[in-house]
């Protein structure tokens, strides 16, 4: 089932068999995952495959309950989102990684604002903050027309590419991205997946969660599959072709079913 | 979304990709004005201001400018702490009552420990920030909205207010302390007068204006300010790049009653005796002012500057009213149709200050 469960040396993040129960539901089971730096690691699954728990895991928000969690090497259980983020793992959710009605700037530095002066006196370093921004934003290849304008104005790929952006000037070294191209139409999603590309050769690791296994292929290098909570196949770039994804995504005989039907049901009412 | 998709998309999506400038048009003054939280409660006030203008002839007068602003600044000192917290995404109903249970604390304290003025005044402090600090923890642990939590302080101190004065004075109000060491100066800092050629001006105004400044100062130059707009805009994804939200939320609701002290202090030493039942209703007020000072009441938008336009526009109308002398019951009337005028002209400007094209 795995491809490499063992000794992972150099690898960021690593799941080893995780679980997380609610209850008395299965919510994950048995799932095995590696971030190395430099490499993208897709998850992928469809609805209620357990992609989000999965996520919530890894960002700090829920404790998994069994299996074991390894960051740089070292056997971890997080308790809160900071203390993620203090080990270097940043998440960017889809829907809520911004303050839609901030500028920009103030959004990029959000939790983590630059100050000058002291005592009274000590006051945010707004020049700084908005040539930061702009200056930032241009080396991840994002051209903006203006780091005034309340966030929300972006688009939804161009404040995935902000919330991307943050993390890598904050010198995060996981990045995980919770579906950030489901929303977004053709155009949008490529210019999200430049940015994924652009964080990953700036050495981070990062771990994409996605449904779209043509997304998933374009960049990534290892493949996790969910499947109801569990782990359905793991597969390296090499070992995979694209067809053969989709195919495991999509259910694979499932869908060979499902499209016998479809062609019978198109032939009756024809 | 096909197979075929390119391997890498291009690095630049728009045609003018490398530019970026020319893609920004000037921003003409006019529209950069529009996007101003405070415009539409600037423009109200100027209504008002050339409504009772024409209609009351003493309106225009120098001394009833000082009456105007004495009227204003009473309701402004408490509607910046409230902006701030509406901004922040968060109603306080007990802010009205919270004035005169200070001012209760403060004079019934000094009377019965027969201590220095300024004793009271300094456990009245204590006092009232601890109250703020229990509506901020209780809406924290709680996750109620604030608007039944601080119904609940509301009732409450309405009654306490009521209850112990009764119980420790026998009376509804507290006894004189006029004659105790420490009024005079206490009185000075809290309820003095400057006279500025013909104008009487309250120091009242002084503490407003400074409440003013700081609290611009904090929302646009500190982290603090930052996070506020944070919390009351999207406080989920605020707590997940770490801002501390629940120490935000408790801090806005102790702004709240350090504001509350000020203004019980004002209301106690330039009456020398409190009625205690006094302050139900004002907390409505406070929110009105804020609200035609356009702050937006689902929270993360708003100025304090804008607060203080709305409190302007409370006084001039109610001393407007006065200077036309018409009966002043047609106050509310106006209140309530300037909050309705307001609040539609805020959101028609903000439409059209964050259209994109």
């Amino acid at each position: 089932m795995t491809a490499d469960g063992g000794a992972a040396d150099g690898a960021l993040v690593e799941l080893d068999r995780v679980s997380k129960y609610y209850g008395n539901v299965r919510a994950l089971e048995g799932v095995s995952l590696e971030v190395r730096a430099g490499g993208i690691s897709c998850v992928l699954g469809d609805n209620g495959a357990g992609k989000s728990t999965l996520i919530k895991i890894i960002a700090g928000l829920h404790r998994h309950d069994a299996g074991d969690f390894l960051i740089e090497g070292e056997k971890t259980v997080l308790t809160s989102p900071r203390e993620a983020l203090d080990r270097g793992i940043a998440t960017v959710y889809q829907d809520l990684a911004v303050v839609p009605l901030m500028p920009v700037w103030r959004n990029f530095f959000l939790g983590s604002e630059p100050t000058r002066g002291r005592g009274p006196l000590k006051r945010l370093d707004v020049a700084l903050m908005r040539e930061t921004t702009r200056t930032a934003l241009l080396r991840m290849g994002i051209d903006l027309r203006d780091v005034d304008q309340p966030i929300g104005t972006l688009s939804g790929g161009e404040r995935q590419c902000v919330a991307i952006a943050r993390a890598v000037h904050f010198g995060a070294k996981v990045l995980v991205l919770d579906e950030p191209t489901a929303a977004l139409g053709v155009k949008q999603s490529g210019v999200v997946l430049k940015y994924v590309a652009a964080a990953r050769d700036a050495g981070l690791g990062v771990v994409l969660i996605t449904h779209n296994p043509h997304h998933a292929f374009l960049v990534g290098d290892r493949f996790v599959l969910l499947k109801r909570g569990t782990m359905a196949g793991s597969h390296t770039r090499d070992s995979i072709t694209l067809d053969e994804l989709t195919r495991q995504m999509a259910g694979g005989s499932e869908l060979e079913e499902l499209s016998h039907e479809l062609e019978r049901a198109s032939t009756d009412t024809a | 979304m096909t197979a075929t998709a390119p391997p890498v998309p291009p690095l630049d999506d728009k045609p003018d990709g490398q530019g970026g400038d020319e893609r920004l048009l000037r921003v003409s003054p006019l529209r950069a004005l529009l996007g101003r939280p405070e415009l539409g409660a600037v423009v109200g006030a100027l209504a008002v201001f050339l409504f009772f203008s024409v209609v009351a002839d003493s309106f225009l007068r120098a001394s009833s400018f000082g009456t105007v602003l004495y009227a204003a600044s009473t309701i402004g000192i408490m509607a910046v702490p409230v902006a701030l917290l509406m901004i922040g995404g968060e109603f306080d109903l007990s802010a009205g009552v919270m004035v005169t249970s200070s001012a209760l604390v403060s004079s019934m304290f000094s009377y019965q420990m027969t201590a220095n003025v300024w004793v009271g005044v300094g456990v009245s402090l204590l006092v009232t920030l601890a109250l703020g600090a229990f509506n901020g923890v209780m809406l924290t642990r709680t996750k109620l909205p604030s608007f039944i939590i601080t119904l609940g302080t509301f009732l409450m101190l309405t009654g306490l207010n009521l209850g112990l004065t009764k119980l420790i004075s026998g009376t509804v109000s507290t006894k004189t302390i006029a004659d105790m060491e420490g009024f005079p100066s206490a009185r000075k800092l809290f309820a003095s007068q400057l006279t500025l050629g013909d104008v009487e001006l309250k120091v009242t105004i002084l503490w407003w204006a400074a409440l003013v400044a700081l609290a611009t100062w904090i929302l646009l130059r500190t982290r603090f300010g930052n996070w506020i707009f944070a919390v009351g805009g999207n406080a989920e994804a605020a707590r997940a790049v770490g801002v501390p939200v629940t120490r935000t939320r408790i801090g806005l609701y102790m702004g709240v009653a350090f504001c509350a002290w000020v203004a019980g202090q004002h209301l106690l030493f330039s009456f020398d005796v409190v009625q205690s039942g006094e302050g139900v209703g004002n907390e409505l007020i406070y929110i009105i002012a804020a609200v035609i000072g356009g702050c937006l009441i689902t929270g993360g938008y708003g100025s304090a500057i804008g607060s203080a336009v709305g409190a302007f526009i409370f006084g001039m109308t109610s001393k407007g009213i006065v200077y036309a002398e018409w009966n002043p019951d047609w106050f509310k009337f106006f209140l309530g149709a300037m909050l309705l005028l307001a609040t539609l002209l805020n959101a028609w400007v903000r439409k059209r200050a964050e259209a994109t094209r």
